[in-house]
């Protein structure tokens, strides 16, 4: 018995839109199933955090954004993060990609990094082989909605023992809340290939509600080794919902890097598949909640591959109004011997009227296996703030000091200089209003 | 010009949870001198180095305490400190992510104007040089504050912290606690080191062997809240090989405690255990 759900896009709109892109006929049909799939599903069941209550109907229309010459074109704030680099970038504006290059030499080693448009026609075969397999479209409404009208996005292919040394950077920006913003990011990583990939999703002068809806995929084979950073910082108007999980074979590794600065609501969750025999997962999260904002963060390892190992680590600083819920699963099935999960979440309060959970929930289906968690929700320290005025430092700066230190076991184990540097600011950012 | 500084305690009285600790302390100590408090456990000694500090958890209900002249009770915690008061803890925190060099580049520069704050190779250079003196292993800079540490590392970094931040007025909260004999020297040394005419020292303590290393000036009994014996360095030893009873009889003073107050910080650290004889 489901009730009468009003989807905010229809048929004939999703099937002209497909029509005038020329998408290629899996891709149309598979739009259109979805949209019935999502007429038909419920939003998912989250720990403590009813979706219902949430704003999240308004996905705009898709509206193209002319191509621009260079990065001069974007605001000067965007152009900052990205200015170090010349090559091997993507920008996508609201509903579409705007900019994109690629050095000749990754070209020349076979390497695909187009949007998701362009590559579901161009490498039809190989997009359609992986797109929306490791995320399902029909696990609930959401992942059915996104199926439907995605657009823009990012598709990144790293051919077989192909070693990408610089990161690949793409922004995805909103400036028009009546566009559609809900990009979807394929990545797939051949056998003993490595390569790194950073995206900044971010808002600038949003008014009204809209939803950004995202899905990341990452196929990681046997042997390949893929960095994923990502950092939000959407506008208080924007909820975002993002899904973000990697099937990882053999011997292969993601790492997850983690920054959910929004200010409006957030649901993310961020799952590893650990197929493979001697795969791993490393995942480091850090969230900060402010004003009334309702995070709802989960990171997911669930092992089948034998010595496969995960580490997820998540720390909330909450402030104001703010409720975080936080989850935590390894979940370890039957045959994964010798596997290995740990996971951490920490959660500070800074103000008696925020709310933090973290939910660590260990499910193992194996007899030999290690497995550990560490969980706390606390306030800051009164006789730390003491110790540390004792010394000459003031409140301020010693609160600072302790929230920043807990937030450090994180910040300062990412490895890419640039990210750490921006995430840092996006943490000053947030904190110092 | 005289930086020969003057702390004066005057009739203090201190509440914990409105219980009374301290029952009117009087007590002057000028650059050069170096004081003890003795006591045994629970007779407020600890709790007259909290007041003076301004832990939040005690109260003071009388008196005065003043640095040259300035009130220093009407102060914040961090105001004190930049005055020149400086307090090594008994069970210093420990706090995540905040290295040991951070820590202490930003206690140096809230002392400073903005502008004169210190270059990172000075301090680095300072830093590296005190650690040496106390025979610290260099990584601790990088370490995350106290975290991790041994009691004996801890008790070495509240030194260090001491020798790094130059204040006038020193108090020494059961330093010798958790050490062994090479690190009670060390920290001795370090102590030794640093007295000046610009600089007064009060060492409270229970044990007379830190005092075999670091001679007091003057040597104060405290039971109940009070002062209850004052004299020089010969006091202490009397002290060691006589114990505290004979004052108590002097006195004639059943019960030397005042409450609870030390008790509730006892928690397990690497204490070394005194030697039973």
């Amino acid at each position: 018995m489901t009730t009468q759900i009003i989807l905010p896009i229809d048929q004939s709109e999703v099937q002209a839109l497909s029509k005038s892109k020329n998408e290629p006929e899996w891709l149309s049909s598979l739009r259109l199933e979805a949209l019935t799939l999502a007429g038909q599903l419920d939003y998912p069941k989250l720990e403590k955090t009813n979706l219902n209550r949430w704003s999240i109907d308004s996905y705009g229309k898709y509206k193209s954004s002319d191509s621009i010459k260079s990065l001069a074109d974007l605001p000067q704030k965007f152009q900052t993060s990205l200015q170090d680099q010349k090559d091997n970038l993507l920008v996508q504006r609201n509903s579409n990609v705007v900019f994109q290059t690629l050095s000749d030499e990754l070209t020349k080693q076979g390497v695909i990094f187009t949007d998701l448009e362009t590559a579901a026609k161009e490498h039809s075969e190989l997009v359609q082989k992986y797109f929306m397999q490791a995320v399902k479209k029909d696990e609930n409404q959401l992942t059915a909605i996104h199926t439907s009208l995605w657009s823009g996005g990012v598709f990144l292919y790293v051919p077989k023992n192909v070693q990408v040394e610089i990161p690949l950077q793409v922004l995805f920006l909103n400036e028009d809340d009546t566009s559609i913003f809900s990009p979807h990011v394929l990545i797939v990583a051949e056998s003993n290939s490595s390569v790194s990939y950073v995206d900044h999703v971010t808002s600038e002068g949003v008014a009204n509600d809209l939803v950004h809806n995202s899905i990341v995929e990452v196929f990681v084979k046997p042997g390949a080794k893929v960095q994923f950073s990502t950092l939000h910082n959407l506008n208080g108007k924007i909820t975002d919902l993002s899904y973000r999980r990697a099937v990882v074979e053999n011997d292969g590794s993601i790492e997850w890097i983690i920054g959910e600065m929004n200010d409006g609501n957030c649901m993310s969750d961020t799952s590893s598949i650990l197929k493979g025999n001697g795969s791993t997962s490393d995942a480091k999260i850090v969230c900060i909640g402010t004003n009334d904002q309702k995070l709802n963060i989960t990171t997911n390892a669930t092992h089948f591959g034998k010595s496969s190992d995960s580490d997820m680590i998540t720390r909330a600083v909450m402030n104001d109004n703010s409720t975080a819920i936080i989850n935590g699963v390894t979940k370890i099935e039957h045959g994964a011997k010798n596997a290995n999960g740990e996971q951490t979440e920490k959660v500070l309060m800074l103000s008696p009227t925020a709310r933090g959970d973290a939910n660590p929930m260990l499910l193992i289906d194996e007899d030999e296996v290690t497995a550990g968690h560490a969980a706390s929700v606390g306030q800051v320290d009164k006789n730390q703030i003491y110790y540390l005025m004792s010394r000459g430092i003031s409140k301020e700066t010693a609160e600072r000091l302790i929230i920043y230190g807990f937030l450090a076991p994180v910040v300062s184990q990412i490895p890419i200089k640039q990210v750490a540097d921006q995430l840092q600011a996006l943490i000053e950012g947030k904190l110092e209003r | 010009m005289s930086n020969s500084p003057k702390f004066v305690i005057d009739g203090l009285k201190a509440t914990i949870e409105n219980k009374e600790i301290l029952k009117g302390i009087n007590l002057e100590i000028k650059g050069g001198e170096v004081h003890a408090i003795m006591g045994p456990n629970g007779t407020g000694k600890s709790t007259l180095a909290s007041a003076i500090m301004g832990h939040p958890k005690y109260e003071v209900t009388e008196g005065t305490a003043t640095l040259n002249g300035v009130d220093l009770l009407e102060m914040e915690v961090d105001e004190r400190a930049r005055a020149g008061v400086f307090l090594a803890m008994q069970y210093p925190s420990e706090i995540t992510g905040v290295t040991n060099a951070d820590f202490l580049r930003s206690a140096i520069n809230a002392k400073r104007e903005e502008g004169d704050e210190i270059s990172l190779i000075k301090f680095i250079r300072k830093m590296e040089g005190k650690m040496g003196e106390l025979e610290m292993n260099p990584e601790f800079m990088h370490r995350y504050l106290n975290e991790g540490f041994s009691g004996g590392e801890k008790k070495r970094n509240e030194i260090l912290q001491m020798a790094m931040l130059d204040p006038s007025v020193v108090i020494l909260d059961e330093v010798d606690s958790g050490l062994d004999i090479d690190a009670l020297k060390i920290v001795a040394d370090g102590v030794n080191n640093m007295r000046s005419e610009e600089r007064g020292f009060l060492i409270i303590t229970h044990y007379q062997r830190l005092l075999d290393y670091i001679t007091p000036d003057f040597v104060h009994v405290m039971m109940q809240g009070r002062i209850v014996k004052s004299g020089g360095p010969e006091l202490a030893e009397r002290l060691e090989s006589e114990g505290y009873d004979w004052i108590k009889e002097e006195l004639g003073i059943e019960d030397e405690t005042v409450g609870q107050e030390e008790e509730e910080f006892k928690m397990p650290m690497n204490t070394v255990a005194p030697e039973f004889k």
